[in-house]
């Protein structure tokens, strides 16, 4: 797994790509809450991510729930192929906004 | 799944003993990755004999098994153990301990195997129930639960590492139809999310023709055939035939091994 962090406008892009699983998602928590911590807003960029397992996404529950209460947006962009399909399984895409494009964070 | 990968499950000449008596017999079978395999056969036909073979339980009296390229008779215990992390295994009857609560047996691999926090363990087992239909659950005690709930309850469990392999025995036993049919959607659904590879052991044939990708039916620990739905419903062999009509096995004795059988006591 690659984490690759940027700036897009008001949020920061948490780019993750390869592969999210019980062995590297601590390392995505404790960015995620890092950056939550410190008041960003948040996009998790899903375009270059192969899989997912359910430590990933529990940790975006975890992140997107202390967002919540914070205050700020987080948003899943690009999910598609086997992550999303994890998303709909475990029926989180009920939870998650989930956006085709960086640019439609901005609407 | 396609036939050219790498089997993620290989079985080779495999023979197996309980003491004198020979209960596999040159058992061959490769499982590709994200298929979901089937297993069936009757009584004592050997079904429950290869899957602790298949578990790391049994060693083969001849012949190899490999997992995930790893040959099981050769491997050290660190490795069978590393192996098992990426196995899940949903048995018969739930197979959750008593004394913990439902939440608790869920956990329980995690808290083994991984490092995450508690935090992190406990949104991943609500995910699991909530994907086995039990939110909710997670304080009752596997003893307030029914049947159909303790076997979803076990599947949560075999699957809440998210394995690479799940291994499933007599999904359908003791439920009831429509119990059955969300069991059997819910094993599809796993499979085409989480491109698991499943071996599922029944006798249930319902079920076996709606969630298998191949069937393997056994008889008296041989391999009858190996084939898809299609070809297992069509085969020619007439022990597969009374199977699939449950006709009682004896139409397809074999006359010379019973005759042996009664005379010297020969198994084979």
């Amino acid at each position: 797994m690659q984490i690759i962090v940027d700036d897009f406008d008001r949020f920061k892009v948490v780019k993750l790509s390869g592969e999210v699983d019980l062995h590297n998602s601590r390392d995505v928590k404790k960015l995620l809450l890092g950056h939550l911590e410190e008041l960003a807003h948040i996009l998790v960029d899903f375009t270059e991510l192969e899989y997912i397992d359910s430590s990933g996404m529990a940790t975006l529950v975890e992140a997107f729930n202390l967002s919540k209460t914070k205050k700020l947006d987080f948003h899943i962009v690009g999910a598609k192929d086997a992550p999303l399909q994890v998303l709909k399984l475990t029926r989180l895409d009920s939870i998650f906004s989930l956006l085709e494009s960086r640019e439609q964070a901005l609407d | 799944m396609t036939e050219s990968q790498q089997p993620i499950i290989s079985i080779k000449n495999l023979d197996t003993h309980y003491g004198d008596r020979q209960v596999l017999f040159d058992v061959n079978l490769d499982v590709q990755p994200g298929e979901i395999m089937v297993i069936m056969g009757g009584s004592g036909s050997g079904k429950s004999t290869l899957l602790k073979h298949l578990l790391a339980l049994k060693n083969p009296t001849k012949g190899s098994v490999h997992i995930d390229g790893l040959a099981l008779h050769s491997a050290s215990a660190g490795e069978i153990k590393q192996l098992r992390k990426k196995m899940g295994v949903a048995f018969q009857g739930g197979a959750m301990l008593s004394s913990l609560t439902v939440g608790e047996n869920i956990r329980l691999p995690l808290e083994h195997n991984s490092k995450l926090d508690r935090q992190t363990i406990d949104i991943m087992m609500r995910m699991k129930l909530e994907l086995m239909s039990l939110a909710g659950f997670e304080n009752l005690m596997p003893s307030e639960l029914s049947g159909g709930m303790l076997k979803r309850a076990g599947l949560a469990r075999a699957v809440v590492m998210d394995p690479k392999i799940l291994f499933f025995d007599e999904p359908s036993a003791g439920l009831d139809p429509i119990t059955s049919v969300e069991l059997d959607e819910l094993i599809l659904k796993l499979r085409e999310a989480m491109n698991m590879s499943m071996v599922i052991v029944t006798h249930e044939l319902d079920s076996a023709f709606k969630i298998a990708d191949r069937i393997m039916v056994l008889f008296d620990g041989r391999v009858a055939q190996i084939g898809t739905v299609d070809e297992i419903k069509h085969s020619d062999d007439i022990r597969i035939q009374n199977l699939i009509n449950r006709r009682p096995r004896d139409e397809a004795m074999d006359g010379d091994a019973y005759l042996k059988r009664l005379v010297s006591g020969e198994n084979s």
